[in-house]
């Protein structure tokens, strides 16, 4: 066990190496962030005060290394914009994020899971197809312009749920029901294949022929092993809630994590680019670490081993 | 009346039949063997009659025991039947068990269910039984996933589960194919004793005739979908009389003389959405006539308790008894 | 590649163990599944394995094919090391050696056609065309007696049989030079299992293909083996020609397994093994067997014996009596019978 985790956190290191040092090229390469900061026609003595204070003068890869030094000290710079702290300045953020993405999640887990195995268990009923329609058009639409549509229908036409803004709890619904919506479908649609291939897997029918009432047979012996697959899911949902954040809350100006990093990519504001997409990257890690641990005490065959490739 | 009486038991998928009228009568205490061609429903038999088949499947016919009909029945006359009174042992043991499960406690679940025990006194008798099965160290065990277990231990545990109820009818569905030949053995014996201590009924699909002859009184012998040969154990190895029984006779490897290139039956079984007129075994029977393809034979007596399906099995003489009149009469009023 | 007389597999000292832990916690007990096993496969050779369920047949299957990484020992196949598996070179190699697997309905896949899963090998390794593979996949189906109908279905739709049939023209499919079979034909009626052993048989000399051929079905392994090798508890214990071997058992093991063949239509005399079955977690001191063996001396319980030539006649066998080093303690006529 001790083993496993030991591989596990070595790859989760590597995998944020990789995506830092992928944002950090992809950043540098697209534009100069002094001109943009400073503004095209900013005398060129000021751009290069600029550049020198900032080390843009600087070799690629000596920034690149001086990068690393800075995450491991927990010293991620300051934001160019306006000189304060850059870790303050995302985590100043990250409550009125989580205020978004845990209630959303709840309403994924909730909402999802027990959808996609009620449609199972009553395959090819209404409620199935009823369910099946909503997940893939949950699937289909883009969560932008399901916003909009929520917008649309309550904010302009019913009048009954603000916009925009972060003034009291009313604005979180429309946000939360958006990204809540959309996970919700595609957990729905994931469990409840995985639920069906479990139920028509032999041990369901030992299960049945020992004479265990079908309510027995479905909560001792099905959903665990539905379970496993559905897991993956969960962990790629999880990984990916803050980075659905960023389109969600752009939309309903929420003053979130996803709003920064959307505002400081147009402004180039390296630093607090950096730092979000090193928080975005530390999130998808951890869910992915989450998930391998819950496969090992899911599913026994793993105990000591890695996940299989699943077909 | 028997304990558990088949009468004309069909199945089919969609448009294709997969069983042809099955009637099969099994007696308290008694072993019936049950052999034939791979794919001809020794297994949909007992799926179809415990209600375990899926939902697309078309059953017809009636399956009673002690005269109570369970075709069809509702859940609550089905369950307690499932496991109770009629259990089964599947064919591919691995795929059978939960693998998320341990297998100790796969065991104790029908003994919760049927037998009302629970904690401690569950847990000793999962271990008695897996004992009686001959799985190793059974204290460790218990706490086993199915993977870490052999085939054969799979095989085990699906038995020690199918006892755990303590069934009236145990239908084992090929259980010894996993198995060496010693435990084998120990396992017929252990299926032999509770017979006999027990009253508990057996019914064995296997393919192994020697398995079959040394457990069963009674073997039944299935082609496409039907049974076409019916009688005591030891006639039906001194006396076969379908064309395919003696097939299968023929096509076993010698253990001893010199090795010769088997003999399989030629061809294959109909596809089952287009059977043959006639006799089902007439394309691939040595001994067919003119009039195999034109008449569907129906299973006749050739002794006391010995019946074929087959238009030229003749009655017979056994030691002891004279020519069996009954059966010839019958057969001479079928035949015109 | 080697010179001609080089055996196609050559397997040294094989042992694999289990570590098994009760709970995330519990203290952990190695399991001996495999504790040194060597054997090799000759060209349109069979090497018969049989022996007691549990004893480590399986795991060899696994060990010999590189499926699983064994703990100490080595692998030759056609006279180079065996790959570790999962590198190319390995997935390479599969084409050349296939495995049947003992329990058909957990080897295929439930949510394909098992006309698919019989293709899927020759679309690994992209051999042939698709019009091609297609004509391959309804030959090798018509071989083990599929029919073409059967191609669509999938496993949970076909018969035991039917399915075991899938997996055997999975593994022949790319006409295989090394085949390990893992109980291949216990869910065939004997009539088909003719037809598949008629078949192996062909295929070896047609293709000189070596086979490993694990099975319970001691006249199968008799029709079709040129060797056959017995195991108990993780070793091997005898070896030698199968009918000799059938006829002769020379362990004590071996006359016990040969005693409990069941005839048609008779009731025999066989040896009821005494005693618990073995726990590989839990190996009895010098040779494994003498707590149950009926003719065990002194020695047997600390001293292990060795698998070698008999002085008589060369067999290969692992028991200090059958070499004549030890007297019985009893003598075999007393073996209890029943
Ligand atoms: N779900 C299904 N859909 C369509 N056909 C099926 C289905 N299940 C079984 N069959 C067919 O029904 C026939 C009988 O199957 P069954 O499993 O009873 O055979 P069997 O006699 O047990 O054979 P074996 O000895 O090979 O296990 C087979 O030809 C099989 O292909
Ligand atoms: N993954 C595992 N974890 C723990 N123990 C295992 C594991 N796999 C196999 N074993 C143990 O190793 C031993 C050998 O298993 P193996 O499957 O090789 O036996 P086998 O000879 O093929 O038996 P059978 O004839 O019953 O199939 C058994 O005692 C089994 O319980
Ligand atoms: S009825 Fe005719 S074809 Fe059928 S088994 Fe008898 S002889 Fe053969
Ligand atoms: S070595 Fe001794 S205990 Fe082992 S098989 Fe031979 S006689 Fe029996
Ligand atoms: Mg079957
Ligand atoms: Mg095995």
């Amino acid at each position: 066990m001790l083993h496993y985790l030991l591989s596990r956190l070595l790859r989760a290191a590597v995998s944020i190496i990789m995506v830092v040092t992928f944002v950090f090229v992809v950043l540098r390469m697209s534009g100069d962030p002094a001109m943009v900061i400073m503004g095209a026609d900013a005398p060129p003595e000021a751009i290069d005060a600029f550049r020198k204070a900032w080390g843009l003068d600087q070799p690629l890869w000596i920034q690149y290394f001086s990068f690393f030094e800075a995450i491991f000290s927990g010293e991620l710079g300051r934001s160019m914009r306006d000189g304060r702290d850059v870790l303050s300045v995302v985590l100043e953020r990250v409550p009125s994020t989580l205020a978004l993405t845990v209630p959303a999640f709840l309403v994924n887990l909730v909402v999802g899971v027990p959808a996609g195995v009620y449609a199972a268990l009553h395959r090819n009923s209404l409620i199935d197809r009823c369910v099946m329609v909503m997940a893939v058009t949950g699937f289909a639409v883009p969560s932008f312009i399901l916003a909009m549509l929520l917008v649309l229908i309550f904010s302009v036409n019913l009048g009954w749920l603000p916009s925009a803004g972060q003034d009291s709890w009313l604005n979180a619904i429309l946000p939360i029901a958006t990204m809540g919506f959309g996970g919700a479908a595609l957990l729905a649609r994931f469990t409840r294949s995985a639920m069906l291939e479990v139920l028509g897997q032999p041990y369901i029918r030992t299960a049945s022929a020992k004479g265990l009432p079908w309510s027995a047979v479905v909560w001792r012996h099905a959903l665990q092993n539905a379970a496993i697959p559905t897991i993956t899911i969960i962990g790629f949902m999880l990984g990916g809630l803050v980075a659905g954040a960023v389109v969600v809350e752009s939309v309903f100006s929420w003053p979130g994590v996803g709003r920064l990093l959307v505002i400081s990519v147009a402004n180039r504001d390296l630093g607090v680019v950096q730092a979000i997409v090193l928080m975005i990257a530390i999130t998808m890690v951890a869910a992915n670490m989450i998930v391998d641990v819950l496969y090992g005490l899911v599913d026994p065959r793993m105990h000591g081993q890695a996940r299989p490739a699943r077909r | 009346m028997a304990f558990v009486e088949i009468q004309n038991l069909s199945v089919a998928f969609g448009r294709s039949p997969a069983l042809r009228g099955i009637n099969l009568a099994v007696e308290r205490g008694e072993a019936v063997g049950l052999v034939g061609e791979s794919g001809c429903g020794k297994s949909i038999t007992w799926l179809a009659a415990l209600g375990l088949l899926p939902s697309l499947a078309t059953v017809r016919g009636s399956v009673r025991i002690d005269g109570t009909e369970i075709l069809g029945a509702p859940k609550a006359r089905l369950e307690p039947v499932r496991g109770g009174r009629i259990a089964m042992i599947f064919q591919d043991p691995a795929a059978s068990l939960n693998p998320v499960h341990r297998i100790g406690r796969q065991i104790g679940e029908a003994l919760g269910l049927h037998r009302g025990m629970t904690g401690e006194r569950a847990k000793a008798e999962v271990i008695r039984l897996m004992d009686q099965v001959g799985i190793p160290d059974a204290k460790n065990r218990i706490n086993a996933y199915p993977h870490e277990l052999s085939g054969g231990q799979n095989q085990r545990v699906m038995i020690a589960m199918a006892l755990a109820g303590q069934p009236e009818l145990l239908v084992a569905d090929e259980p010894t194919t996993a198995l060496d030949v010693t435990i084998q053995a120990q396992i017929l014996d252990l299926l032999t004793t509770l017979r006999r201590d027990t009253g508990m009924a057996l019914v064995l699909i296997s393919h192994d005739l020697g398995v079959v002859s040394e457990t069963c009184s009674r073997i039944a012998v299935m082609y496409a979908g039907r049974i076409v040969e019916e009688a005591p154990s030891g006639q039906i190895f001194t006396h076969p009389n379908h064309p395919y029984t003696r097939g299968l006779m023929g096509a076993l490897p010698p253990l001893s003389g010199a090795r010769h290139r088997l003999v399989a039956i030629p061809g294959s079984v109909p596809e089952a959405a287009q059977m043959p007129q006639g006799c089902a075994f007439a394309p691939r029977c040595s001994a067919a006539t003119g009039r195999c393809t034109e008449v569907d034979p129906v299973p006749l007596p050739l002794t006391q308790d010995h019946s074929a399906a087959c238009i030229h099995a003749r009655p017979y003489a056994q030691a002891g008894q004279p020519l069996h009149h009954h059966a010839a009469t019958t057969r001479e009023r079928a035949m015109q | 590649m080697n010179a001609g007389t080089a055996d196609l597999l050559e397997a040294r000292d094989l042992a694999r163990s289990y570590t098994v832990r009760r709970g995330l916690l519990g203290r952990p007990t190695l399991v001996r599944a495999v504790d040194g096993v060597s054997l090799t496969v000759a060209r349109g050779e069979t090497l018969g394995l049989v022996g007691e369920s549990g004893c480590g047949k399986s795991t060899t299957a696994r060990l010999v094919l590189g499926i699983e990484p064994t703990d100490t020992g080595s692998v030759t196949f056609d006279g180079g090391a065996m790959p570790r598996s999962g590198t190319a070179a390995w997935a390479h190699l599969r084409r050349r050696m296939q495995m049947v697997y003992q329990d058909p309905l957990a080897a295929l896949d439930r949510r394909l056609t098992v006309g698919v899963q019989i293709a899927e090998p020759l679309d690994i390794h992209r051999i042939g065309t698709a019009a091609e593979r297609e004509e391959r996949v309804a030959a090798v189906m018509a071989e083990v007696g599929l029919q073409p109908h059967h191609a669509a279905r999938h496993p949970q739709s076909l018969s035991g049989g039917q399915r075991q049939r899938a997996v055997i023209a999975r593994a022949l499919v790319t006409n295989p030079e090394l085949l390990v079979c893992d109980e291949p034909i216990s869910a065939l009626d004997v009539s088909i299992q003719a037809l598949v052993l008629n078949l192996l048989g062909d295929l070896q000399e047609r293709l000189k293909m070596g086979m490993l051929f694990v099975s319970h079905d001691l006249r199968a392994v008799r029709q079709i083996s040129q060797r056959v090798a017995v195991m108990y508890l993780g070793r091997i214990v005898e070896e030698g020609d199968p009918d000799a071997v059938l006829h002769d058992p020379a362990h004590p093991y071996t006359q016990a397994l040969v005693s409990a063949i069941p005839h048609p239509g008779k009731t025999t005399t066989r040896v009821i093994l005494q005693g618990d079955p073995p726990n590989p977690a839990n190996r009895p001191t010098g040779c494994a067997f003498h707590p149950r063996c009926p003719v065990a001396t002194p020695t047997c319980r600390t001293q292990a014996p060795e698998l070698k030539p008999r002085r008589s006649d060369g067999r290969r066998v692992a028991c200090h009596v059958a070499h004549g080093e030890a007297a019985a303690a009893r003598a075999p006529a007393s073996l209890e019978t029943c």
